[in-house]
């Protein structure tokens, strides 16, 4: 898919939550199709001790109103700087980057999404796009509080929800692996994006259970698009870039110890 | 609109304006944001003469007008190279440069051996400069003796254009270059990266899988300016610079300092764009300047 470097403006930048942002970015013209699980990178103007881009998920795209939409935790610096950015100013951003999550083979497939903390992110939109190709996902979103739990509204247009927190104040107690919808349905494919722990969580479940699994990983990088090399994941066939090869990889194609 | 065109050996470029090797892959990367066939050069990504995986992840961190990488020439070997990537890239129309790099002579040799025989690269960068890799790479760079030893072997298989790229490591860099210049290398590019290093103060661990790192970015312009500028003064071979330049201004400085041609790193993944904007910053000065050529500010520094 082409690649573009685009001026977007900020329709909104919103603050769900204390630690993380929602950025609404409109274009003058038609924004590009982008994949869900495709990122973009996304340049942070007036942080002085910001240097590179930020590889951010791509959060939603709503083609009717042109708007991308991005979910930020604000971690440092950079994605802090974000979060302050007014509506009407511009962001230069790069996308769509990296290989999106694999299409289901018929959308009467079962199909679990499962998102822990700011990993919920790409999973708004994948569900938007399973809708659109007549699929109902399933989501198990997973954070340690009931407020941590972003876009829940959004989500439940789009599917069935099940939630975990690690304090029970939302759905069930515990992680998402231990949820209970697990041992109920017979998912087809799980697709996963999170904290490597959960990650790996899930993948075990998944390897275990012989249930096709995807996750998505976020391993530090530089360029986005397979230049520079610094973001290698280890994979049966070596290391691969995850701006490029991944960031959504198959589990059975990396070394993880599960 | 001034004459950019530039002559390092025997090799022409349009212009001035190359990619540093490692920050542009092989240049398909990039051919969604720019017309490759604009840039004077693009140096693809070391090559050595087996596949190499590279160091363990995290390879990189952001420092203050930086970063750190410590990527170890991950590639898949020359013969790769030859037949799988040459063949993609040979018709670009520009100068592809291969950036050559190894453990021992022989790796070196045999490597340049192998690129000498492909009819579209007219060059070769030697990296005798890589500060991430246990043998061979920097180890070369950082004395006269070692870098003479594999500039003369290389010499005497390789017969097109020799860039020999060196390390900015080193007490006294012009000593290396001039050491180069007499085994017969047709150019020096400078400056590699610098070795740093960043600790994580929490887990009292250094950020980076292998400890220390090559840091790049504008952190390193001042340091390889001076560079450019001592080893200007001390070869009669053409200097190609590098070093942090992110816009038009920087690669003047580079000029001014001496350089006659320059190479854009690691501003390539801030803007992956730059390498124009630079070329076509370079063409304005000159422009508004009443320069007719690059040429008129080649080494135009007027020292103190």
């Amino acid at each position: 898919m082409k690649k573009y470097i685009l001026d977007l403006k900020v329709v909104e930048n919103s603050s769900p939550h204390p630690r993380y942002c929602l950025l609404k970015l409109t274009h003058n013209s038609e924004l590009p199709e982008m994949l869900p699980g495709q990122f973009a990178e996304i340049r942070i103007d007036g942080s002085k001790n910001t240097f590179l881009r930020r590889p951010i998920s791509i959060n939603y795209v709503d083609y009717e109103r042109n708007e991308v939409w991005f979910l930020v935790a604000k971690v440092g610096e950079g994605t802090k700087t974000l979060a302050e950015i007014q509506s009407g100013r511009t962001v230069n951003v790069i996308l769509p980057l990296g290989n999106g999550f694999t299409p289901l083979s018929s959308p009467k497939q079962k199909i679990l999404l499962v998102g822990g903390g700011v990993g919920i992110a790409p999973l708004l939109y994948y569900g938007k796009c399973l809708n659109d190709l007549g699929a109902k996902p399933t989501f198990l979103l997973g954070a340690k509080r009931a407020c941590d739990l972003l876009e829940l509204d959004y989500f439940h247009e789009l599917g069935t929800v099940y939630t975990t927190t690690e304090d029970g104040s939302m759905g069930e107690k515990g992680f998402v692996t231990q949820h209970s919808i697990l041992n109920q349905i017979r998912f087809d494919r799980i697709s996963a994006c999170g904290p490597k722990p959960m990650m790996v969580s899930v993948a075990r479940f998944a390897k275990t259970a012989g249930i096709e699994c995807e996750v998505s990983l976020e391993n530090k990088m530089a360029c986005g698009v397979g230049a520079c090399l610094c973001c290698v994941e280890n994979t049966t066939e070596g290391h691969k870039c995850v701006c490029k090869d991944g960031p959504v990889f198959n589990i059975n194609d990396l070394l993880w110890q599960i | 609109m001034a004459d950019l065109s530039v002559k390092i050996g025997s090799l022409e470029l349009k212009n001035p304006v190359m990619t540093a090797s490692g920050t542009f892959g092989y240049g398909k990367e990039f051919e969604d944001f720019i017309n490759l066939e604009e840039l004077g050069g693009i140096i693809v990504k070391g090559t050595t003469l087996n596949h190499r995986e590279g160091n363990a992840y995290p390879r990189m961190v952001e420092t203050p007008s930086g970063m750190l990488n410590c990527v170890g020439l991950q590639n898949k070997g020359v013969d790769y190279f030859c037949n799988h990537i040459y063949p993609e890239i040979k018709d670009i129309n520009t100068n592809i440069i291969v950036n050559v790099s190894g453990s021992t002579v022989e790796d070196y040799v045999a490597t340049a051996e192998r690129i000498n025989e492909l009819e579209k690269i007219p060059a070769i960068e030697l990296n005798i400069s890589c500060p991430n890799v246990k043998s061979g790479g920097m180890a070369f760079g950082v004395t006269n003796e070692g870098a003479s030893e594999v500039v003369k072997a290389v010499r005497k298989v390789y017969k097109k254009t020799l860039i020999v790229k060196l390390s900015p490591n080193v007490t006294d860099i012009a000593g290396i270059a001039k050491a180069v210049e007499a085994s017969g290398a047709d150019s020096v590019s400078l400056i590699n990266t610098l070795m740093g290093m960043v600790i994580d103060i929490e887990k009292q661990e250094p950020m980076l899988s292998i400890n220390t790192g090559g840091l790049s970015g504008p952190a390193i312009r001042p340091v390889a300016v001076r560079m450019v500028w001592q080893v200007a003064k001390s070869v009669k071979i053409p200097v190609v610079g590098l070093g942090g330049i992110m816009n038009a201004h920087d690669a003047i400085e580079f000029f001014m300092a001496g350089a006659s041609a320059i190479e854009i790193g690691t501003a390539n993944f801030i803007d992956p764009a730059v390498t124009i904007k630079v070329k076509k910053g370079i063409n304005d000065w000159l422009d508004s300047h009443g320069c007719k050529s690059i040429l008129d500010i080649v080494g135009s520094l007027k020292d103190n």
